[in-house]
């Protein structure tokens, strides 16, 4: 009788056969597969290209009460060194407050009356720099940017008798407030903006895994059986997740202001009725990755898939403003963008809900819209 | 192929559907079926594995939409109107598909729940008493055995004292006695009126239905009691004895006349519809020690032909 082969040469064989049959099955699930190869390009090309740590062109908000070539030459100068774009031309301090604390500038300057008058007696006036420190991060090149102006900015227009006013001392000063933030504390951005981030991360996966869960355990057939409609099962089960976001929302907002001080101006109307949407929202975002995910796996891919862009694209860990235009359009379909605005705004600034309702539009919309997507792909059979 | 029971008024008929189509794919999993059932019948679903027994059933309760066909449940549409249809029938799923995580009564109240019902505390209380569950109510319905699982999944699909009950191979995998057990509680149910189609590879618990019904590829092929089917087939049946005569099963199942031969223990049944080709086979094998005996066709033998049959239409 011949001597069948050894077990010990059948090695390379059986690592030949286990690995044939993952990559067999790695095939078959397709989903697993596109994800594994989309992730590293849309990630990198995306992320690549839109964080931006040192946000330029940030849109600032300017007061002129000195029409004359040395405000304009300051401005000139502010403007070439690509850290601020003018926006707004205010024509009042009110209105220049107003834009700043709307968040629709990051910086708003102040020229005084006297400015040219004063710069000729050479007596050093002040410019005024407010900035929207919410975001340390955002503001802090832009403004060592502007506070290196006087060096240079009027040194082509002080000729003449004037040369002797040229540099050093510089002519003028820029004072710098830090508005809502004057410690530049970064906590007191990201913590609020933390918020989002964990309620979105364990809503989202929650209650995309509670459908793919009934389907891969096979409880979907008797709950299809019944006489029970998609929108009852779908509020019947986001509706204890609203609990469980709520807790979340609570342990946190304590925690923020008894570890890291983070100051809260008010506006609790607003951040009550953005937390409520933006729990909804994520639980309905949830309910839609479980109609479409087939496994749990395939789900829990999804949600991660979500949160990438949702920490790097809202502006939580890099300046909103510091991305092209297009990742901002990005940013904006994201729900997570909107709730920071509106947690930012109302705890950093106090702000209800008559200016932030714009985020507040925006997560209502996008909880119609998930919703919607949700019920249209929810299947009553299991065709 | 269609077969009407005979005397029975169309207006009581529970399940009445015509030309039923389905694909999976480029599958055609059931093929212009067409079916009815008459109220207070226990009809049994026979046909192999794969035949569309599960796709039939998940159609007539609403879970799977039909390609194309025509036919009302209890009266409602079977396309349109799927919503009242769940409301009176009990679906009982070939895999166990309540929640395992939760316990018996749990289950069940979420499933009195879920349907709506009144004296919900009541009506979970005597379905766990009637089912012999009640000890037992507070078992997570995960850590009991087969037998269990499935009175407890009957108790659910019963619990909204549907009219009409599907029960998809109920009793796969569970101990006779336990089979016994539940086959009991359906003839109590149908006894009180209930309708059950039931499908089933039992031979046994076939012949414990009122009325057959055998699928095979997609296809009703026959229709009737199981003598009707018996005498529908026309099988002519020899049972041989004799030491080693078992082993003798392929040998004789090729030769012509010979539709089946099937060891049965240490007996082999060899059946045929052409009584004197299976004479002529049988011949060279009518010798000592083996000793031939007409005998009775069983459902199993007809079964098998059926099975043998419409494998060659389908190829």
């Amino acid at each position: 009788m011949t001597a069948v082969s050894k077990p010990k040469s059948f090695w390379a064989t059986r690592i030949l056969a286990v690995l044939a049959k993952e990559f067999v099955q790695l095939t078959r699930d397709r989903l697993t597969y596109a994800m594994i190869l989309m992730i590293p390009v849309v990630q990198l090309l995306l992320f690549g290209y839109a964080i931006n740590n040192e946000p330029r062109h940030l849109p600032t908000a300017v007061l002129v009460q000195d029409d004359s070539t040395f405000a304009r030459s300051t401005l000139a100068a502010l403007v070439n060194t690509q850290f601020f774009d003018i926006t707004h031309e205010a024509t009042s301090v009110g209105e220049l407050d107003e834009l700043l604390r709307k968040g629709e500038v990051q910086f708003a300057l102040t020229i005084p009356g006297d400015f040219t008058r004063r710069v000729a007696r050479g007596d050093k006036p002040q410019i005024l720099l407010e900035a929207d420190a919410t975001d340390p991060s955002a503001t802090g090149a832009a403004v060592s940017a502007a506070s290196a102006l006087p060096q240079y900015a009027l040194t082509r227009d002080l000729v003449g008798g004037m040369a002797q006013r040229a540099p050093k001392p510089p002519p003028f000063e820029v004072v710098v407030h830090r508005r809502y933030n004057p410690e530049n504390i970064t906590s007191y951005n990201i913590v609020p903006g933390l918020l989002g981030i964990i309620l979105s991360m364990t809503l989202v996966m929650m209650t995309a895994l509670s459908v793919t869960r009934e389907t891969e355990r096979g409880t979907m057939e008797s709950l299809l059986a019944t006489p029970a409609q998609p929108i009852e099962v779908m509020i019947g089960k986001l509706a204890p997740y609203v609990m469980v976001g709520l807790m979340q929302t609570a342990v946190i907002l304590v925690m923020a202001a008894l570890l890291f001080q983070v100051p809260m101006e008010g506006g609790w109307i607003a951040l009550g009725l953005g937390v409520l949407l933006f729990i909804t929202g994520s639980l309905a975002l949830g309910f839609l990755i479980s109609t479409l995910a087939r496994t749990q796996l395939q789900a829990m891919q999804m949600s991660f898939f979500y949160m990438l862009p949702s920490i790097l694209l809202s502006g939580f860990m890099f300046p909103f403003r510091g991305m092209p235009e297009w990742a901002q359009a990005l940013g904006t379909a994201i729900p997570v963008t909107h709730f920071l605005r509106v947690v930012r705004g109302a705890l950093l600034k106090g702000e209800g809900l008559s200016t932030l309702w714009p985020s507040h539009a925006a997560l209502g919309v996008f909880v119609c819209l998930v919703t919607a997507a949700a019920m249209m792909r929810y299947r009553r059979t299991l065709d | 192929m269609s077969a009407t029971l005979p005397s029975t008024a169309s207006a009581d008929l529970v399940i009445d559907v015509q030309n039923l189509n389905k694909s999976f794919g480029d599958k055609r999993v059931v093929k212009d079926f067409s079916i009815q059932v008459p109220r207070g019948r226990i009809t049994g679903f026979l046909g192999p594995n794969g035949s569309g027994k599960t796709t039939t059933l998940r159609m007539l309760c609403g879970l799977l939409t039909p390609d194309s066909g025509t036919g009302t449940c209890l009266g409602f549409d079977i396309v349109k109107q799927s919503d009242e249809i769940k409301l009176r029938v009990g679906y009982m799923t070939q895999k166990f598909s309540l929640y395992e995580d939760l316990s018996i009564e749990e289950n069940l109240m979420f499933m009195a729940r879920v349907h709506g019902l009144d004296r919900r505390q009541e009506r979970v209380k005597e379905a766990l008493e009637r089912l012999g569950l009640y000890e037992r109510r507070k078992q997570l319905a995960g850590k009991l055995s087969g037998g269990w699982k499935q009175r407890m999944a009957l108790a659910a699909s019963t619990l909204h004292e549907p009219q009409l009950l599907l029960l998809d191979e109920p009793t796969a995998g569970v101990d006779p006695k336990a089979r016994r057990t539940f086959w009991d509680e359906i003839h109590a149910l149908s006894a009180e009126g209930l309708t059950v189609l039931v499908s089933t590879h039992y031979m046994d618990e076939a012949e414990r239905c009122h009325d057959i019904a055998y699928i095979a590829y997609g296809e009703l092929i026959a229709r009737g009691t199981a003598e009707d089917i018996l005498k529908t087939v026309g099988l002519v049946t020899w049972e041989g004895e004799g030491p080693g005569v078992d082993r003798l099963s392929s040998e004789i199942g090729t030769l012509p006349g010979v539709e089946t031969a099937a060891p049965f223990g240490t007996t082999l049944h060899v059946s045929g519809t052409d009584e004197r080709a299976l004479d002529a086979a049988l011949a060279p094998y009518r010798r000592p020690p083996f000793k031939w005996e007409r005998t009775a066709p069983t459902l199993e033998d007809a079964f098998i032909h059926l099975m043998g049959k419409s494998e060659d239409n389908f190829r």
